[in-house]
């Protein structure tokens, strides 16, 4: 197996008016090629600063980290990985097709090419149809699918997602779950994605990564035992709830829950 | 601190630098012939420089020609002197703060009414906010001449056009300000069983205060403009508008500007003291300074 | 609320317009026969008093005061102030517009009549009755013409006057304010893409900018008529610095309006900053860009017209209305001053059309949410 992402000793310090602030501290991760890795734990516990540092969003002050074999600013240069953010952040004065387009454009795609993957990537996430609307005619869920879009259109391996269904109600979260695990399983990229739901993370991932705050470490990382076809309801089974137990269990070691001194 | 006044700095010199050498530029043709006149012949750059920046009444005079105009205009004179700056600055001072008060109590007022009242907002707003793309300094002149004709001169004039120019951006800041509380707000108020003065006092008004205080200082700098404006109609009565105007006929650049520069410095600090109620009020208002 | 269905402030109104109307059938009874519409209005405007009793819609009032109104200007005389007793037509039909106007927006309000174009109703109903207020005002209290000419004579004035108008508004507008606007817009537009760049310069910069965007800059109109001379080009060098800096000051605000999302999402596909002006930074300035657009289309026509108070060939806008007011030709100056605010607007009209056409995506201008 090949790793996608690979991170030795890596530590990321912000400096801030009254001391240091250790968002990341001695990580050791390897991502393999067609995982579903997901990033769970409480605010603060630095797994999006994880999965900026991936994206070369922000620079690690300590230690290696490599994307595709490459350093994460030659990856991002290379245009190895699509992001997805909390907001769709989709520009209001495009049109949805030209939304997706955008990454497109900038890559210097010749309009024919562009017209295909769009084309494409819109079925891929079902919004075939409304290519025409501006964001603001969307809903909320709709809106996602179509960042979602945007980060498949340029076929990128791999697909980094910062809480992504984060804002949505859970019956829009629920639909989108489970279409984005017939994506994956389409598309084989391989995925991080960034949560704080339980449920979402054990439904979703081959792998867990359980993080914790002050310093932002890992404190575990499960496997997931279930099959790669996992329908909604498989959310009942014995063996998810086993599952769930245990990265509760993970996060209730990791940290003491000494809240509010941030 | 420093990285904020640096720059800031550097642009002044810049800006300082580039003027000298314009005026060098600018006033050189003049000196020229000057020079020629006197036959002066090869005159030394630096010496060049000193003279164009030393010109009686130059196309660009020099920064420290300006300084030292304000200064003996302002410091040195008497200042009951009808050349004296500061006389002049004072009765556009006084005209600007007049029509300010006037302009944005009547701007307050309209816009209390407008909230309060659907009829007035819908004939009101569409008029006022028509106005705003009206020149309507282009009427001073006018309203100065058709008051003096019934008597009215002096102040009240010039404190007219101030107030009609900042009653304006009091009355829309004002309105949008009061419109600012959210339904939640509002609704919370109604639980309360909250009479209508309660929910002015209590939640529009002080909501409003950003508001008030935005407008504040656009209305107070175009009132000052407006005071300017109108003394440009009535050469007798003094202000820097009639500095700038007498200056301009008599070709005496250095007194343009230094009256440009009074005026200015009169806006920065109307502004300023605006400013510093703002952030006054808004530390009485709890807000994070 | 009582039995007529009224507001107490309607009823107030009510009680006004009909009161009035009585007076004045009262106060004009001597002179019967010599205004007899005006008779007729105020017999009508007391019989509306019969609302106490009798249903009466409001469309009756909007009646009677479009009735009021130009029986009114109808009975001015062409000489000297009006009978004492026509004011109390002026109260009464002004009572009367403005009763309407409550009636019709609580009506809008209740949801009994449509938004679209009874609210368009009501502004041009409040500019209608100012302006015959003030011809009725003016020519009813023979108000020397100096002061303030009534509209009619003003109207006259336009339309006698058209050639001279004509050439002001090309000398001042099509040669002074475009060009002046147009360099000036661009100008802050380029500087402030250019300084966008580097954190330093936008840090000295930006202060300055909006230092100056407070200043009387149109006081350096004397300093350009001598530069540049009295015709046209010195009038477009103030309208180019009163326009530059709200530009500037805008547009790099503007440039900074972008979300840091949006910004990284640039970044993760490796934009250079060509690209991100273009497609992101550019585009979410554009209301602040409009913004400046709307506020200088005002400043430049202020700027070219005052400019010319400080010496012009002998034409233009700001010429006229300094000459004017010098020969007491007030009526010319106030058809000057119309001239102005119907190009202003119309300028105005036009930024704030492209607006909505360029900017249709930002929720000002859709009116929705975000």
């Amino acid at each position: 197996m090949t790793s996608v992402v690979s991170a030795q000793n890596l530590g990321l310090t912000f400096p801030t008016g009254d001391g240091d602030i250790v968002a990341l501290s001695d990580v050791n991760l390897t991502i393999n090629k067609g995982d579903f890795v997901s990033f769970i734990g409480p605010s603060g516990c630095g797994k999006t600063t994880f999965l900026r540092t991936i994206a070369d969003l922000e620079k690690p002050t300590s230690g290696t980290l490599s994307v595709n074999g490459m350093s994460p600013e030659e990856a991002r240069k290379a245009r190895a990985y699509g992001y997805v953010f909390q907001a769709a952040a989709l520009y209001p004065w495009r049109t949805i097709e030209k939304n997706i387009a955008l990454p497109l454009e900038i890559m210097g795609h010749s309009a024919a090419k562009q017209a295909e993957r769009v084309k494409r990537t819109m079925e891929l996430v079902n919004l075939s149809g409304f290519e025409k609307k501006y964001p603001w005619q969307l809903s909320g869920g709709m809106q996602q699918r179509a960042s979602i879009a945007r980060a498949l259109s340029f076929d990128a391996d791999l697909l980094l997602m910062d809480e992504p269904f984060g804002a949505l109600d859970e019956i829009v979260r629920d639909h989108l779950n489970s279409e984005l695990l017939k994506l994956w399983a389409r598309t084989e990229k391989t995925i991080c994605f960034v949560t704080h739901s339980i449920p979402e993370a054990v439904y979703l991932s081959t792998r867990i990564v359980v993080m914790s705050p002050r310093p932002g470490r890992v404190t575990d990382i499960i496997e997931s035992t279930l099959p790669r076809d996992r329908p909604l309801d498989i959310r009942e089974t014995p063996e998810f709830l086993a599952i769930a137990a245990r990265v509760r269990e993970g996060l209730r070691a990791g940290h003491s829950y000494e809240e509010g001194s941030v | 601190m420093a990285n904020r006044v640096i720059p800031v700095l550097t642009i002044l010199l810049a800006i300082l630098a580039f003027w000298y050498a314009a005026a060098i530029w600018m006033n050189a043709p003049w000196q020229d012939r000057l020079n020629a006149r006197a036959d002066l012949i090869d005159v030394p750059f630096a010496e060049f420089a000193a003279q164009t920046w030393a010109q009686d009444k130059p196309v660009l005079p020099a920064p420290h020609q300006v300084v030292s105009e304000i200064w003996n205009a302002t410091v040195a004179l008497e200042i009951t002197s009808r050349r004296s700056l500061a006389y002049h600055g004072w009765i556009t001072l006084s005209a600007t703060l007049l029509g300010f008060a006037f302009g944005t109590a009547l701007g307050v007022a309209l816009a209390v009414a407008i909230i309060h009242n659907d009829a007035s907002d819908r004939s009101l707003m569409p008029w006022i906010i028509a106005s705003q793309t009206i020149p309507i300094l282009a009427i001073a002149p006018m309203v100065v001449v058709g008051l003096g004709s019934v008597g009215l001169t002096g102040l009240v004039p010039k404190a007219l056009i101030s107030m009609y120019l900042s009653f304006f951006p009091v009355v829309v800041g004002m309105v949008k300000g009061l419109r600012s509380p959210e339904a939640i707000q509002l609704d919370l108020l109604r639980t309360y069983d909250a009479n209508g003065w309660q929910v002015f006092w209590k939640l529009r008004w002080p909501a409003a205060m950003p508001f008030l205080f935005a407008s504040m200082k656009v209305g107070i700098a175009i009132s000052l403009i407006g005071a300017v404006v109108a003394e440009l109609s009535n050469a007798s009565g003094g202000g820097l508008g009639v500095r700038l105007l007498t200056g301009s006929y008599n070709g005496q650049t250095v007194q343009i500007w230094a009256a440009l520069f009074i005026a200015a410095g009169l806006a920065a600090i109307l502004v300023a003291i605006v400013g510093s109620a703002e952030k006054w009020v808004n530390m009485r208002m709890g807000a994070r300074a | 609320m009582n039995r007529t269905g009224l507001t107490a402030m309607q009823f107030a109104l009510a009680l006004l317009a009909g009161g009035a109307a009585l007076l004045g059938l009262a106060f004009g009874f001597t002179s019967f026969g010599s205004a007899p519409q005006l008779t007729v209005f105020f017999a009508l405007g007391a019989a509306s008093l019969l609302r106490l009793a009798l249903p009466f819609s409001l469309w009756l009032d909007g009646a009677l005061m479009l009735f009021g109104a130009v029986a009114l200007i109808l009975a001015l005389p062409e000489e000297g102030a009006m009978p004492a007793h026509f004011w109390w037509a002026l109260v009464a039909s002004w009572a009367f517009a403005w009763l309407f106007v409550e009636r019709l927006s609580a009506a809008i309000r209740a949801g009994h009549l449509p938004e679209t174009g009874t609210g368009l109703v009501i502004p041009v109903i409040f500019g209608l009755a100012l302006l015959v207020a003030w011809e009725v005002i003016t020519r009813g209290a023979n108000v020397p013409p100096v002061l303030l000419p009534p509209p009619s004579a003003i109207w006259a004035r336009m339309t006698a006057e058209v050639p001279t108008l004509w050439a002001d508004f090309v000398q001042t507008f099509v040669k002074s304010v475009l060009p002046g606007y147009a360099i000036g817009c661009l100008a802050g537009l380029a500087v402030a893409i250019a300084v966008d760049r580097s954190p330093f310069l936008k840090a000295g910069v930006m202060p300055i900018g909006n230092f100056m965007s407070a200043l009387p800059i149109i006081g350096i109109a004397p300093i350009m008529v001598m530069w540049f001379g009295f015709d046209w080009q010195s009038k477009a060098a103030v309208v180019v610095a009163m326009t530059f800096f709200p530009m500037l000051v805008n547009t790099v605000a503007g440039l900074n309006a972008a979300s840091a999302i949006e910004r990284d999402l640039m970044h993760t596909y490796a934009a250079n900053n060509w690209q991100t002006l273009m497609k992101l930074r550019l585009p979410a300035a554009g209301p602040f860009i409009f913004n400046a657009l709307k506020i200088n289309s005002t400043l430049a026509l202020i700027g070219a017209i005052v400019a010319e108070f400080f010496g012009t060939p002998i034409v233009g806008m700001g010429f006229r209305i300094s000459t004017g007011v010098g020969r007491l030709a007030i009526d010319l100056v106030w058809a000057e001053i119309a001239v102005a605010a119907i190009a202003g607007s119309a300028f105005y009209g036009v930024i704030a059309l492209i607006e909505r056409g360029v900017t249709f995506w930002h929720p000002s201008v859709r009116g929705g949410r975000t």
